[in-house]
């Protein structure tokens, strides 16, 4: 373990519980995230990859393991985790701005100086005009933009993405990537992000870890090197060794329809 | 009369379409409701119905200006109406606080669940002789009798709406560190509002029918006091008239209710 290592997962297992039985849905999955690094989890649907993102944030103990963050035991959701869901969730009955400062608003943290912040956020990435319209007014990807302000403007080290980008359309979808790329990557942040789409993770991903399905194992972990300099994730898919880590981690997945 | 040279002839054919739609449902709507009145009022000119057991417009016209001219007339439309709104406000407000409380505790609207079944499907009438004895024969015993009949139905539909707030919205509060009460202020009771309204409107209704029942119970005026001494003299005259009255303020108070969602609506979609 190195002194980098913002994320540390050790041996953590999650069993559910319920009145018909138990579902044992992940087994000792240990790994470390260096700081400014994006990770991608991969593995077959339903095999617990949100579990172990929401294991992560703290929102759910695992019933095995611990997880450490900047070497402290995560026991409840703390500021240095943003989350990113499937959908952007934005309330549509609050104006944009509302929204983005919503989780200052629940940590009670909203100074003038986090206001600045936010509206900084806004400028930056196009959307201050757009801040005191309604959510509906706007377009999927600005939507997606305006959620990821959302988790930034609770200042956080380590954004979780759990299936992020999977509600657009395929076309929207590569672009939101693109963009939401870019931000982490300008804010400096470190990622996970958990998606059934391999290009996806591919592409955005130094590292890929694979897991089996449930429960779920780490199966392998792919370093990725396109050897594309200044990468986004729209240029690492057209590397030419793109294929080949696409054709490993698909014989990885081994999925039977 | 489409000063707008913009519009082209295909819209203008649309709209005028709309609003031949619009007329022709309104006068067919009007026309129906003269022709009633008007059938009625021959008929019994003609001896053809016996205005003994019917009644008939020109009488109930006639009871009207009685009525109001001994001044009555507001004084039952009033105490009606105050007991409506009365049984309507503390009904909403009091099923929606007791939603809250069991949204709040899984434990409690576990226990408390076949309590309520029971309580939603007992015919709440039987409760009325009950409040009589217990609160005194008077305008409480009537607002009691509403709220029974609303009160129920009012908690399980708002409660309904709580447990079935969008798991994901709670889910990204959480990530926030929400705790539960902030829970509730910032995702389940502004998502529910449109659901509590509707809860309103189902309110309207019932606490009428609330207010009635126990007027026929136990009163000394209001309209359901008109209609059953009405038919206690057999004086039809009396009944038919206060059961127009009745229409009339049932439906102005739930467009009074409608108008309030538009409002609410409207101001969630401006101020936004």
């Amino acid at each position: 373990m190195s002194k980098e290592d913002i994320v540390r997962v050790e041996h953590v297992g999650m069993k559910y519980q319920s009145v018909n039985g138990e579902i044992d849905a992940i087994q000792d999955v240990s790994f470390t995230v260096k700081k400014g690094e994006f990770v991608g989890i991969v593995g077959p649907s339903g095999c617990g990859k949100s579990t172990l993102l929401s294991i992560i944030s703290g929102l759910l103990r695992p019933s095995q393991g611990k997880v450490f963050i900047n070497d402290e035991e995560v026991v409840k959701t703390s500021e240095k985790v943003g989350y990113m869901l499937q959908k952007d969730h934005l309330f549509d009955w609050r104006t944009i701005y509302q929204n983005v400062i919503l989780g200052l608003e629940i940590r009670k943290n909203l100074t003038n100086e986090n206001k600045e912040y936010v509206l900084h956020l806004l400028k930056t990435y196009g959307l201050y005009e757009f801040k005191d319209k309604s959510p509906k007014q706007l377009s999927g990807g600005m939507r997606q933009r305006a959620a990821l302000i959302r988790t930034l403007a609770v200042k956080p080290e380590i954004l979780l993405l759990d299936e992020a980008f999977s509600a657009l359309d395929y076309q929207t979808r590569l672009v939101v990537t693109e963009d939401i790329y870019s931000i982490i990557k300008s804010e400096g942040k470190t990622a996970i992000m958990v998606t059934h789409d391999i290009s996806e993770s591919i592409s955005m991903s130094d590292r890929v870890i694979v897991l089996t399905k449930r429960p779920a194992t780490i199966k392998n972990v792919y370093e990725i090197d396109l050897g594309c300099p200044n990468r986004t994730p729209l240029k690492c898919r057209e590397a030419p060794k793109f294929r080949e880590y696409f054709n490993a981690i698909w014989k990885e997945l081994d999925v039977h329809v | 009369m489409y000063d707008n040279n913009n519009l082209s002839p295909e819209r203008i054919k649309y709209l005028k379409k709309i609003k031949r739609q619009k007329i022709a449902t309104w006068s067919i709507r009007l026309l129906i409701l003269v022709l009633f009145f008007a059938v009625w009022e021959v008929a019994a000119n003609l001896k053809l119905i016996d205005t003994f057991v019917t009644s008939q417009p020109s009488r109930m016209v006639k009871t009207l200006v009685n009525l109001y001219k001994g001044g009555d007339l507001f004084l039952h439309i009033g105490v009606t109406c105050l007991e409506t709104v009365a049984g309507f406000i503390i009904g909403t407000i009091l099923g929606t606080l007791i939603a809250v409380m069991l949204w709040w505790s899984d434990f409690a609207s576990r226990v408390m669940e076949p309590y309520l079944v029971v309580l939603n499907s007992l015919p709440k009438v039987a409760l009325g002789p009950i409040f009589i004895i217990w609160i005194g024969a008077g305008p409480s015993a009537i607002i009691a009798m509403a709220l029974a009949i609303s009160l129920i139905v009012t908690i399980l539909e708002v409660l309904n709406a709580f447990i079935h707030t969008d798991e994901e919205k709670i889910k990204l509060v959480e990530t926030f560190g929400a705790n539960r009460l902030q829970v509730f202020t910032k995702v389940v009771f502004p998502s529910n509002i449109p659901a509590m309204i509707n809860a309103l409107k189902v309110n309207v209704g019932l606490s009428w029918v609330g207010v009635i029942t126990g007027e026929f119970l136990v009163s000394k005026a209001g309209l359901g006091y008109l209609i059953v001494y009405g038919g206690q003299v057999f004086q039809l005259d009396l009944v038919m008239t206060s059961v127009i009255i009745l229409a009339v303020a049932a439906a102005l108070m739930y467009q009074g209710v409608v108008l309030l969602q538009k409002r609410l609506a409207g101001r969630q979609a401006s101020d936004k």
